[in-house]
């Protein structure tokens, strides 16, 4: 009797996880809790919770007759690269992920996209927007952002119609994403007919820029573009204004997206950024919820507005989402099929992935935007100035018109 | 060529700070063999302090000083009973080791708190303008400071019973126990002084530069080279290997791409310990 007992406690106890199994879906990820890229990385990682809670509030991903439950599996990769390949084996093999979200920044996206390769999963990027991992023949990573050559292409766009004869710093930061935005900014800048009269990157654990001011100014520029991420981009921000760089256009990558750039105060005002979402867009979606609808429940449940790291990564959560139902099951290679036929717009924007061999999983369709930090009833806030259809405000030039 | 000018001068300004955060770590190095590697964190310690008395408290930034400077001295005799009173005597790996645990766990509750946010304090003084150049006020203040503290330091080593005591310490323990001075006691002491100008070095760059939780390595790593430079245990030397640092970025930046001036640096720091292994201006154990 005691042995019929145990044999029957055993089966339920191995039942019932299998059972759980069956009905929910694992979803692996790494998130740099600490170290450098924390401020980013945790927008990326509160627009993916979010969308799990509602997900599993409203009943699950639905899919060949079933409602699968989202369940996560995160570990913290500390910023470093060198933990995310382990990591990324571990969520694969231990875990047992049955797809993964990227890590946040290219560097660690590039890291974890050779696991996902490996082992066949399917790995929404929202973190990463370096095209280099995309050319490689990869077939289950997929791009929801747009890519880091396209982030200043609107700045100089604008900038150009303001002033076609600008002359341009470009000034950035000695990593790969930096790199290849400012790589791809240049040649834009030369075909709009800028003058880019300087070009130089900058060691990440720069702390004093001062000298690298002195020479933005030595060389008669007028416009800056350039930055890298949180703390050098702010810090530059603020020793062009302590130093009095007199710079009639200011871009920079990464760091003014966040509200806390307001803190550096009159080196805030008139600086802007390239965004993939800012709240003042509106889109029409096609599937998930509205602009204002993931706003005030962003809002709500981390008493924090969202940004675009929070928004990219609600969508990487919809667009997976949104593929699952579309095939109508959870097996691999019917997801990525849906990917690749993907073509829906979220309150994040217009989604579609490159088919192309050459270059499959890259985002095709996704549009930034440019947005200024102005004054508002005496508050900074970021307002969106470029393309002009979207603008909720007008651009503002030269920077010091906004003072 | 002004342009070229008004790097030298920023450099030396931001030199002069450089050096007053290295002394700290010199100063500890000094007296008792020990290689602080909580100094990156302390600084952003006082940085933090600066923020917190001058936001929350609404303090003038330059006011909060003497709170950081008692405060850190408070932080860093504990700090000596914590992680340097049972190496002291022990191979250098040990105190390294030590320090470098708590530094890990300083930096843990540091990101738990407030993660690698950025701050700024806003800090608006008149600059001083050579024609399209600016040095801010804050960075004037900031070195004269630096300067007055520097001086202070060495009046205090050099003019005082407690300051002679420290040196006879740094110089020969045991004969310094002999002669009656209670040598533990001025160990915890060195390190509380130690600590305190590496915060009040953190609150000075914190009225310069926005900062995050994880801005002490930077930090860190310039007072390691300014310290080569200066001569171990050197805290006079120290501020002399500041204003090298800074010259040296100031000079080196208007002619290469800035992406080598990290490169330069340190193969001066390789060249430096080649050739003098103790430092440039090593006067070991006579502070």
């Amino acid at each position: 009797m005691n042995r019929l007992c145990l044999l029957a406690a055993a089966a339920t106890l191995f039942a019932a996880p299998a059972f759980a199994q069956d009905d929910t879906i694992t979803i692996g990820m790494t998130n740099s809790l600490t170290g450098p890229l924390n401020v980013d990385s945790l927008g990326l990682q509160r627009g993916e919770e979010y969308w799990r809670d509602e997900v599993n509030a409203a009943g699950g991903i639905k899919a060949g007759g079933k409602s699968y439950k989202v369940k996560f599996v995160t570990y913290d990769d500390q910023s470093v690269g060198g933990r995310v390949q382990q990591l990324y084996t571990r969520l694969v093999n231990q875990d047992h992920a049955q797809f993964l979200f990227s890590p946040y920044s290219s560097g660690l996206t590039a890291a974890a996209a050779v696991i996902s390769e490996q082992y066949g999963k399917i790995m929404i990027d929202a973190g990463g927007a370096e095209k280099k991992p995309f050319l490689l023949g990869n077939k289950y990573l997929f791009m929801v952002i747009t890519q880091a050559d396209d982030y200043l292409a609107g700045a100089i766009k604008a900038l150009a119609q303001k002033n076609p004869h600008a002359r341009v710093a470009m000034v950035y930061s000695d990593d790969p994403f930096s790199k290849t935005v400012l790589a791809a900014a240049k040649g834009q800048a030369k075909d709009a007919g800028l003058d880019v009269v300087m070009d130089e990157s900058y060691a990440p654990s720069t702390t004093d820029f001062g000298p690298i001011v002195n020479k933005i100014i030595s060389s008669n520029a007028d416009a800056f573009l350039g930055g890298g991420h949180y703390s050098d981009g702010a810090t530059l921000a603020r020793q062009m204004y302590d130093q009095r760089a007199n710079m009639k256009w200011i871009s920079i990558l990464v760091a003014p997206g966040d509200d806390k750039f307001a803190e550096l105060g009159g080196a805030a005002l008139g600086v802007t950024v390239p965004s993939q979402w800012e709240p003042q867009v509106s889109y029409k979606p096609d599937f998930g919820p509205t602009t204002a609808e993931f706003a005030k429940g962003f809002e709500a449940k981390f008493h924090a507005k969202a940004d675009y790291h929070a928004a990219s990564g609600y969508a990487s959560g919809a667009i997976l989402q949104h593929a699952i139902e579309q095939a109508q099951s959870i097996e691999p290679e019917k997801v990525v099929a849906a990917l690749n036929a993907t073509d829906v717009t979220t309150f994040f924007g217009r989604v579609k992935f490159s088919t192309d061999p050459a270059s499959h999983g890259l985002q095709v369709a996704h549009q930034m935007v440019l947005a200024q930090w102005q004054k508002s009833d005496d508050k900074l806030v970021r307002q969106v100035v470029w393309p002009q259809q979207a603008a909720s405000a007008p651009l503002i030039y030269p920077i010091s018109a906004s003072q | 060529m002004l342009g070229i000018i008004a790097s030298l001068i920023d450099g030396v300004l931001v030199g002069l700070v450089y050096g007053l955060a290295a002394m700290g770590l010199t100063l500890i190095w000094g007296v008792m063999d020990v290689i602080n590697l909580t100094h990156g964190t302390m600084i952003v310690g006082g940085m933090f302090a600066l923020y917190l008395l001058a936001t929350a408290l609404g303090m003038p930034p330059y006011l909060t000083l003497p709170p950081v400077l008692i405060g850190g001295f408070v932080v860093g005799v504990a700090l000596y009973w914590v992680a340097v009173h049972r190496m002291i005597g022990r191979p250098p790996l040990m105190s390294l080791l030590s320090t470098f645990a708590v530094n890990l766990m300083l930096i843990g509750i540091g990101t738990g708190l407030w993660g690698t946010a950025l701050f700024n304090v806003s800090v608006s003084l008149p600059g001083l303008s050579i024609g399209r150049y600016t040095f801010p006020g804050a960075h004037i203040l900031a070195a004269a400071l630096a300067a007055l503290i520097a001086g202070l330091l060495y009046l205090f080593l050099h003019k005082t019973r407690l300051g002679k005591a420290l040196r006879a310490v740094a110089n020969n323990r045991e004969a310094a126990e002999l002669v009656g001075i209670p040598t533990t006691k001025l160990l915890a002491i060195a390190v509380g002084c130690g600590v305190a100008l590496a915060g009040v070095s953190g609150m000075l760059i914190g009225t310069l530069f926005p900062f995050t939780v994880l801005s002490g390595d930077g930090y860190q790593l310039k007072s390691f080279v300014v310290t080569v430079l200066g001569g171990f245990g050197n805290p006079v030397g120290a501020l002399m290997g500041g204003v090298a640092l800074g010259l040296l970025e100031g000079a080196v930046t208007p002619f290469v791409p800035v992406s080598w001036t990290l490169v330069i640096e340190f193969a001066l720091f390789v060249l430096v310990l080649i050739a003098f292994p103790n430092g440039i201006f090593a006067r070991r154990g006579a502070l």
